[in-house]
């Protein structure tokens, strides 16, 4: 059951992974260290022929202790059949692209090694709640949209953005950025998005990662339009919508913890949030000699 | 290369075959992601099923108005053994939807959850904490006390 | 391609900042116009209510078990003991409020749930009224119950 899993893997660290790749591979191993898995890929054709129906399509692929799940899917394009369609870039889970539902979960391809998965069946569809394009490909339009609808950008009138020389550096210390860097570290791969329960039924919702980022730009002392930000969310399909299921921040790989962005947000829309928002000072560029910039300077890192 | 057989055809709410949202599926799902996961279908359930209660709580109590007679024939239909098991589920999810409610009001304001901070492997979130758990199981152990007192009350007439 | 697409948006949008912003507000004032003969309430002072009535409630109901123990429970439900409540004054009221503070929290309740399900205008208004209309219908009812009892007499 796998409300466990995740308890046993913080109590023993890295040490359990290492350990159930092993064990894992030890009924299927040669000689070589090498085995193989069976793929079960989810195919349609959405775009091209609406009337397609979806299946699997099933592959045997060879696996070694190190073998991801993205490296087995484009082994079975390379070699097997090159018309399966897969999302992926960085391949170092830094671009989010390779996410998909694999043996039931929203992952990303690229982060998950066969060996974690303790099965010899692997099972990729794609991610839920997003529409088929074809195959492992769906359509981020309608997530982006949600992520651009909560103003993911720092607004702040007193800036002066056209003067470089005058009143445009801000000052924020370590601390100030501790409050809303975790929440940038998201890289929109969208698995927070299919995990959460709200998101199944609710096309209106924002979703984890929009409101997550909501946030994110609410915490950053650079900003100051508070007052715009929580309307955008303050709505019967916003924040509210949100019931602390905790699925997002269970899939996030990134450690982005959107549950808690959520919560925290919440707290300031309640009125019960200890965490006063500071507005960082605005730096005059103007002074440039080098006596200015020395560590005593409030703020300057 | 080989050709699954298990072909399926794509429902989904929206009568869309690109659509691919869960739905109520998505939902019906409590255990896949965790304690906090099956907290939010418990407290969904439980929430409901007490509304349903709630309402027919009203409509039989009304029976008072008619006379003693009503009353009588409203407790004969109650006071069964059916009727006990229903109101020991009763009992049972009012418990467990307090409890885990006044834990949802504090996670909800922020309580209990951790501070943002710099994420590191294993990137284990903070607000899935033991912290915040706790209120949870304490609601399950809370609710089993609470049935089985209810139980004892129930069957026993209270003597 | 897709990651790549967003971010020509994004720097677009920095650019327009103040002209999403107004029409963002317009599209959401022209919606609020629509839902304002429902709601009048913001969402967040909808869940202030939920929250407050939940606690309330809890309290509330309890005082109504305690009541249900301080005799044996199935003397506890006989006609005469139970009309002698609600004779007391207080015990109505506390009645009246676990009525009020159940139907608002149990109704607008349903109300979240109903409204994750489906959305459009036509069943978004439905739910709106429907639960308007079933809290005050169970609270009229509730109501009628416990004053037409505090009035009656005993056996």
């Amino acid at each position: 059951m796998n409300i466990f899993k995740r308890n046993k893997r913080k109590k023993l660290g890295k040490e359990i992974s290492v350990k159930e790749s092993n064990t894992s591979l030890s009924t299927t191993t040669s000689s070589s260290n090498q085995s193989s898995v069976k793929l079960r890929v989810f195919r349609i054709n959405a775009i091209k022929d609406s009337n397609d129906v979806p299946h699997f399509d099933e592959f045997n692929v060879p696996v070694k202790r190190w073998t991801t799940v993205l490296d087995a899917l484009l082994h079975a394009k390379s070699y097997q059949d090159s018309s399966i369609g897969i999302r992926y870039s960085c391949r170092m889970a830094s671009c989010g692209s390779c996410g998909m539902k694999i043996n039931g979960m929203p992952r990303l391809a690229c982060y998950t090694k066969i060996s974690d998965l303790n099965t010899n069946t692997i099972t990729c569809e794609p991610l839920p709640n997003f529409p088929y394009i074809r195959d492992l490909v769906t359509d981020f339009s309608k997530f982006f949209e949600h992520h651009r609808s909560i103003m993911p950008f720092i607004q702040n009138k007193k800036a002066d953005i056209e003067n470089v020389n005058e009143n445009s550096e801000f000052v924020q210390t370590p601390e100030d950025i501790d409050k809303f860097l975790q929440f940038s570290y998201c890289i929109r791969c969208g698995l927070c998005y299919s995990a959460c329960p709200t998101v199944a039924t609710d096309l209106k919702f924002p979703g984890p990662q929009a409101l997550s980022q909501a946030y994110r730009y609410f915490a950053d002392s650079r900003d100051t339009d508070k007052s715009n930000r929580l309307k955008v969310i303050d709505t019967n399909h916003g924040i509210w919508r949100c019931h602390f299921a905790g699925s997002c921040s269970n899939v996030c790989p990134k450690g982005v913890d959107p549950a808690l962005g959520i919560q925290l947000l919440r707290s300031h829309l309640l009125g019960l949030s200890k965490n006063e928002k500071k507005v960082a000072k605005l730096q005059d560029r103007s002074i440039t000699t080098a006596t200015n910039y020395d560590s005593e300077q409030e703020g300057i890192v | 290369m080989t050709s699954a057989s298990s072909a399926k055809r794509i429902g989904g709410n929206n009568n869309n075959e690109r659509s691919n949202r869960e739905g109520l599926k998505g939902w019906l799902n409590p255990i896949k992601y965790g304690w906090e996961r099956v907290s939010y279908w418990f407290q969904r359930l439980t929430g409901i099923f007490l509304l349903v209660y709630f309402i027919g709580h009203v409509y039989e109590t009304s029976s008072l108005v008619n006379g003693p007679d009503a009353w009588a024939a409203m407790l004969e239909m109650t006071q069964t053994i059916g009727g006990h098991l229903f109101l020991i589920l009763v009992i049972g999810a009012s418990t467990f939807h307090s409890v885990n409610g006044i834990r949802l009001i504090f996670t909800h304001s922020g309580q209990g959850l951790g501070k943002p901070g710099r994420p590191d492997y294993p990137y284990d979130p903070a607000s899935i904490n033991n912290r915040q758990r706790s209120g949870l199981w304490i609601a399950f152990v809370l609710t089993a006390v609470a049935m089985l007192y209810g139980a004892n009350v129930l069957f026993s007439g209270g003597e | 391609m897709v990651q790549m697409f967003f971010l020509v948006e994004e720097s677009e949008s920095q650019k327009m900042t103040a002209a999403n912003i107004e029409n963002n507000s317009k599209k959401k004032s022209n919606k609020n116009n629509r839902l304002s003969r429902i709601t009048i309430l913001r969402e967040s002072q909808i869940m202030k209510i939920h929250y407050i009535t939940g606690v309330g409630a809890l309290f509330v109901v309890a005082v109504h078990i305690m009541m249900r123990l301080i005799m044996p429970y199935n003397m506890s439900l006989e006609y005469e003991n139970v009309i002698l409540n609600y004779k007391n004054i207080f015990y109505s009221l506390l009645l009246e409020s676990i009525l009020v503070l159940i139907a608002i929290h149990g109704f607008n309740g349903l109300r979240i749930i109903l409204l994750e399900l489906r959305q459009n205008e036509i069943w978004e208004k439905g739910v709106n009224i429907l639960v308007i209309l079933g809290l005050i219908g169970v609270i009229a009812y509730g109501t009628r119950t416990i004053i037409i009892a505090n009035g009656l007499s005993m056996g």
